[in-house]
């Protein structure tokens, strides 16, 4: 039977994915739109590093996080400095490791349908006395949903099912950094498989129930769109 | 310089020079599934067994319970060097092993290791005091070296105590990388990875036997040949058993 662990740790995973892709999407808009807009000569050096975590495997990736976190690690030692807690261990921590782990999956889509977009519709919006924030709000943002909706979707996907990165700087804590995928591994580990089951039906049905619901309003939106 | 791995390196290299020559025309390769917090010991062991036979072994290492897991669904090992007694016992219930060819190989050492920390007062009084933000240990539903753990914390009466700053590593090794990181400032490690380690800051306090079950490595031979035999064998050797030793294994029979 699920535990009130095994809830507690659906609940703190959906936070964690819902979290990390609102930040990706703050952080991924401007440098996507930079690396789809820029001539300068770094831009294949900035591609590259944010291919990165993509080469690496999850637990190394989150080894070295637990590395360079710790008191004796830049990061750590940065904030130590500066008066502020260690980030291993805490929830903060987890968000910062799944925005770099899951750092491609949203700016790529993200690069794409900017490129895609090009700077016309921009400029053609521009002559017609449209200001900086309403191009983007009525040009940019329609034009550029579908890939939003790409890059939010696998944000969220890749970080629901993130798995190596928490269990190196997690630290297990039930209700700060026990997710699903954790949980469920400790189950197999322990070989409670009738727990490991339920808890892996519940994540994919729930996954699949949030996933579905983002579709289907998508759908909505592009008939009505088609209709008007 | 951490001492116990100096003496490893003194005794590992007496063992390859005491034991002679063998015949390569009968020489074969086992394959073999080891605890990871086994491995360093075992590797010593492999080399002065390789020196003896012939036969060579190939390591797969992973947390006693991946392995039993593979076992369990038809890996091809020959043997499996567990870091507890209760899978390779699991596994001779099954019949997936050779009836009455397991024996305890090793029993652990479970030690709290203080990294940071002062010399003087001693690592249990930092655990006693709160003087720390985490203590690491290893997670004791599954892990052998967290269940010793977990005991030890309760006979201390420590065990409610530390619930707030505990943090599970997924193994035993996972536990000592929270430590050796400084993340954690004390963690519940075995003896035999830190007389692995080239340097070892800080301070160790060796957890009384009497406060956690005794840590007992069983190993089951899963294949039988000859080279598996004479693998079983020298394991009982003394060459074998003193390099265990300065692994920081106690042994059956002492």
């Amino acid at each position: 039977m699920l535990s009130s662990d095994d809830i507690t740790a659906l609940g703190l995973t959906l936070r964690l994915a819902l979290i990390s892709t609102l930040m990706l999407l703050v952080l991924g808009t401007p440098l996507a739109w930079w690396l789809a807009h820029t001539r300068a000569r770094c831009k294949p050096v900035v591609d590259a590093l944010i291919a990165l975590p993509l080469v690496l495997p999850p637990t190394v990736l989150g080894f070295y996080l637990l590395l360079a976190l710790g008191p004796e690690g830049p990061v750590g030692a940065a904030l130590e400095g500066l008066g502020g807690a260690p980030l291993a261990f805490t929830f903060a921590g987890l968000v910062i490791g799944s925005v770099v782990y899951s750092l491609p999956f949203v700016v790529q889509p993200l690069q794409d349908t900017f490129a895609r977009i090009g700077t016309r519709p921009l400029e053609v919006a521009a002559t017609l006395g449209a200001g900086p924030a309403d191009r983007w709000r009525h040009v940019i943002l329609p034009l550029a949903r579908p890939g939003y909706l790409t890059a939010a979707v696998l944000g969220f996907a890749h970080t629901l099912g993130e798995f190596g990165v928490v269990l190196m700087i997690g630290g297990n804590i039930p209700g700060r950094t026990q997710v699903v995928s954790v949980a469920i591994y400790d189950h197999v580990e322990a070989l409670d498989y009738a727990s490991a089951h339920m808890l892996a039906a519940l994540l994919l049905g729930v996954s699949f129930a949030l996933l579905l619901g983002v579709y289907w309003r998508n759908r909505r939106w592009r008939l009505a769109v088609a209709g008007s | 310089m951490n001492t116990l791995f100096l003496k490893r390196r003194a005794l590992r290299g007496l063992a390859l020079l005491l034991l002679g020559g063998f015949n390569s025309a009968t020489a074969a390769e086992l394959q073999v599934a080891v605890a990871s917090s086994f491995a360093p010991a075992l590797e010593a062991v492999g080399e002065a067994y390789t020196r003896k036979t012939g036969h060579t072994l190939r390591l797969a290492r992973a947390s006693t319970g991946k392995l039993y897991a593979q076992i369990v669904n038809g890996a091809p090992y020959d043997l499996f060097f567990a870091a507890d007694a209760r899978r390779p016992m699991l596994l001779e219930t099954a019949g997936k092993t050779l009836a009455g060819s397991g024996f305890v190989y090793a029993t652990g050492r479970l030690v709290l290791w203080n990294r940071s920390g002062p010399q003087g007062p001693g690592a249990i009084h930092a655990l006693r005091e709160g003087d720390y933000r985490y203590l690491a240990i290893a997670n004791p539903r599954h892990a052998p070296y967290g269940a010793a753990a977990q005991r030890a914390l309760e006979a201390l009466a420590l065990w409610q105590a530390v619930q707030p700053r505990l943090v599970r590593g997924e193994n035993v090794g996972q536990t000592l990388q929270f430590v050796q990181s400084g993340n954690a400032e004390l963690g519940f490690v075995a003896s035999a990875q830190l007389a692995a380690l080239p340097e070892l800051p800080g301070e160790v306090w060796t957890v009384p036997q009497e406060l956690y079950p005794p840590l007992h490595q069983r190993v089951a031979l899963l294949r039988d040949s000859p080279a598996a035999q004479a693998l079983l064998a020298f394991m009982r050797s003394e060459v074998a058993r003193e390099l265990l030793r300065s692994y920081g294994y106690d042994l059956p029979g002492q």
